[in-house]
């Protein structure tokens, strides 16, 4: 019995010493604020001092960003910078939280960054940004490789998606009545209109939003002239997916779309440019417009679904953050984001030359963002 | 029924009928019991099936001289930019003759592993006398080569929709008659972290982060679990206040985990200022988690110990806390264990309170103590399943089995416990 009572005492003991180490840094939180609004920012705090990089963002971003940060980390004397998928938009808003050791250095976007995101920055301190742009991505629209090969417009993918579509007369609205594809276009098969794509949260469903659907909504021009008299409803007719059961919100996992396509060669998926590389032999990319998904469609910019992506970096972090310019360096080296780096391996669709030498140079130089110049 | 009747007729013409029930429940016991029996081994048959092969992983034998013009050019060993990867392809080029087109070169150099670089300059850092030498050494090849020699990659698909063209096909086929392709043991697999090139991916972050976290939490979680019990059931007054805290408990068993990974995020991030992504908040977390868990299994461990044993002692002289440490606690203590290994293995398998707390990331390097960032095991399956690269389904799978495994491990330990300190009265 004096055993257990001895075990007992000891692991009660090694509770509260835990319990009370453990509550420590509690005590300090004002020091951390006037770190975090001071003008010599991190490192001024010796016993929470950070000596990796912290990254968040764009689960977009995320498979590239994480390359980099793993050949950063293997090729250099710099622990690996420590990337957390998060989503542009929250990405973002952690971003902004503040300058110092707590908050990250970098955050990852499949977007440009908003105005309003700017602000919400500014008045946390976070005044410099330096925005770079690391390439595109294609977003595919695609079935099994058994399936029927299609060649879709934008005006097709809006009418067969949209919750409302443009009815007989000039301005009318109707629910959407499409059933099959070939109630879109009598040219498409005739089966049962059913797209897998990712929910609200994602960079990507606002991308698609945005260019393929949105591209095919002005083709329609008394919408088209609504962008200019009601941009409120403009968007309300463009951006909203219908909610019948024709499009299914199949989560943020792109393998999963891949595998229920696989299952299901009447159902059509969509996702980054990345997965249909990496499964050629399972799924097919839609032509769009006429032009199929190919890596130099996307990136000669032939192909219309594609998006820029990038990164955003507070100057005030850099030099104070061991690793941190070394990260940046790598991300924007030829041997990563070049023609033939191993960014492109991975599905990122690489910038033109020049414009590859002018961000790479923004990037020495810490060129801050300028909403105005935008 | 007729009065005429004796019992026993009247119990015979029931008979069948009572049989009848009796037959029809059983088989619908044994049938429900099949089903989960099948739906189990359906579940570890793909699991087995999909990610055994994950513990293999293709090697190619290449004797790379480590010429010192390239590792120490001006005589001195300059490890920061020496080319290995240009060792490493040198070498395969003298295994491969007859590639001199530079996209051949590049589809080539696309067998091998980046892990071989590395793992050469680790041999150079471990022993610098081997510069100038020809070294035969076993590097990972590339995944896509690991995935068409576990036949996951089908050769007799169209050239242009698998990840190998013809030419490197025809370049492994080479490798392979040379003897210069073996499938060996996974190590990788067990001593690397997280990797973005499935074969250098391994779950050792994930293993340390997720024993860091345990550490955490059963370190806090049983002392404070088993004295709110033995306080609740020995020495609190019954109360209003002490059902409604029995209520409470209760009820926190039942909230979502996630729920308490906002509660981390707001109280031990935000306000307390920890560390984001670390073991320690991780840790913290799940003892919140498991603490409602622990109570209640120390609770009615307390209750199960006959109330003459308390009286007996009593009876003798001793103290109330006397009668609680001498004799309730060592019979309560099985189950005491129990319920806290049982909370434990709740523990380890959860992930999603730890997506609130920044766990839920990108992290190679593996966490060396409490405030380095690090993921947890459930976290690292759900980052591989989510990555486009073929080989990573194997190994998610392959992660699954380890968690597992530990799971298993735990739950065994829990039910050997109970059987060696159990006491019948």
């Amino acid at each position: 019995m004096s055993f257990l009572n001895r075990a007992l005492t000891l692991s009660a003991t090694a509770a509260v010493a835990f319990l009370i180490s453990g509550c420590g840094p509690a005590e300090t939180p004002a020091a951390k604020d006037s770190a975090a609004t001071g003008a010599a920012p991190a490192g001024s705090q010796a016993q929470s001092g950070r000596d990796y990089v912290y990254v968040v963002g764009s689960s977009t971003v995320y498979p590239f960003a994480t390359v980099v940060a793993e050949r950063f980390g293997r090729g250099s004397e710099f622990k690996t910078p420590k990337i957390e998928s998060t989503g542009s938009g929250g990405g973002l808003k952690l971003f902004c939280t503040g300058i110092g050791v707590d908050h990250p250095d970098v955050t990852n976007s499949s977007r440009a960054i908003k105005q309003s995101e700017v602000d919400s920055c500014a008045a946390n301190g976070v005044t410099e940004i330096v925005e770079v742009k690391i390439g595109y991505d294609g977003i595919v629209i695609a079935n099994a490789i058994g399936g029927a090969s299609v060649a879709l417009s934008r005006a097709d993918i809006f009418m067969a998606l949209a919750k409302e579509v443009p009815g007989e007369g000039e301005g009318e609205l109707v629910e959407n009545p499409y059933e099959t594809w070939a109630d879109v276009n009598p040219a498409l098969p005739a089966e049962r209109i059913e797209v897998l794509g990712p929910p609200p949260t994602s960079g990507t469903r606002d991308a698609f939003v945005e260019l393929a659907m949105e591209g095919g909504c002005q083709t329609v021009p008394w919408i088209k002239a609504l962008k200019s008299s009601d941009s409120n409803r403009y968007k309300a007719i463009c951006h909203t997916i219908r909610e019948d059961g024709a499009f299914v919100e199949a989560g943020e996992n792109d393998n999963l779309i891949v595998q229920k396509l696989e299952a299901n060669p009447g159902a059509f998926g969509i996702f980054g440019f990345s997965f249909l590389d990496q499964n050629a032999e399972k799924v097919k990319g839609a032509q769009v417009d006429g032009v199929s998904p190919t890596f130099d469609a996307i990136a000669n910019g032939d192909y219309p679904v594609s998006r820029p992506l990038y990164f955003y970096v507070k100057k005030a972090h850099v030099d104070v953050i061991p690793g941190l310019r070394g990260f940046l360096n790598e991300f924007s080296s030829e041997r990563a984001w070049g023609e033939e780096g191993y960014l492109s391996e991975r599905g990122l669709i690489p910038m033109p030359t020049e414009e590859r030498s002018a961000i790479a140079a923004a990037v020495r130089n810490l060129t801050p963002l300028s909403m105005a110049g935008q | 029924m007729d009065k005429g009747l004796t019992t026993r007729q009247k119990v015979e013409a029931g008979l069948a009928r009572r049989r009848r029930k009796e037959y029809t429940f059983r088989a619908l016991g044994a049938l429900a019991t099949a089903v989960g029996v099948i739906f189990l081994a359906v579940f570890f048959a793909s699991l087995i099936g999909n990610g055994a092969s994950a513990f293999q992983q293709t090697f190619m034998l290449l004797d790379v001289e480590l010429k010192e013009d390239v590792l120490a050019p001006g005589g001195e060993l300059d490890l920061q930019y020496a080319d290995f990867d240009g060792l490493v392809r040198s070498a395969l080029r003298d295994v491969v003759p007859g590639v001199s087109d530079r996209s051949e070169r590049r589809a080539l150099y696309r067998l091998v592993s980046t892990g071989a670089g590395y793992q050469l300059r680790d041999l150079v850092v471990a022993d610098p006398s081997l510069v100038g030498t020809t070294q035969t050494v076993w590097v990972p090849a590339a995944s896509n080569v690991d995935m068409l020699v576990k036949g996951n990659i089908d050769r007799n698909l169209d050239e242009s929709l698998r990840p190998l063209s013809d030419k490197q096909i025809g370049w492994v086929d080479v490798l392979d008659q040379q003897g210069r392709l073996e499938s060996r043991f996974n190590r990788a697999l067990f001593t690397n972290g997280d990797s973005r090139d499935p074969e250098l991916a391994g779950i050792k972050g994930a293993v340390m982060g997720s024993f860091y976290m345990l550490l955490v939490t059963v370190a806090l979680s049983f002392p404070i679990g088993v004295a709110a019990a033995i306080y609740l059931e020995e020495f609190a007054p019954k109360s209003r206040l002490s059902d409604l805290i029995e209520v409470n408990i209760n009820n926190l068993a039942a909230v979502p985990s996630i729920v308490f990974g906002l509660l981390g995020l707001a109280v031990f991030i935000n306000w307390m200022a920890l560390p984001r992504s670390a073991p320690l908040v991780g840790g913290l977390v799940l003892t919140l988690l498991t603490l409602p868990v622990i109570i209640i299994a120390s609770r009615a461990a307390i209750k199960a110990v006959p109330p003459s044993i308390r009286e007996a002692a009593l009876g003798l002289g001793a103290s109330q806390m006397q009668v609680v440490f001498h004799h309730v606690l060592p019979l309560a203590l099985p189950g005491m264990l129990t319920g806290t290994i049982i909370g434990m293995s709740r523990a380890l398998g959860e992930s999603a309170p730890l997506l609130m707390i920044g766990m839920v990331a990108f992290i190679v390097d593996v966490p060396g103590s409490f405030s380095d960032p690090a993921t947890a095991l459930p976290v690292q399956v759900y980052l591989w399943a989510d990555s486009p690269e073929r080989a990573f389904a194997e190994r998610t799978s392959a992660a699954i089995i380890v968690l597992l495994g530990f799971l298993l491990l735990m739950n065994l330990t829990a039910v050997i416990l109970r059987k060696r300190m159990e006491r019948k009265w």
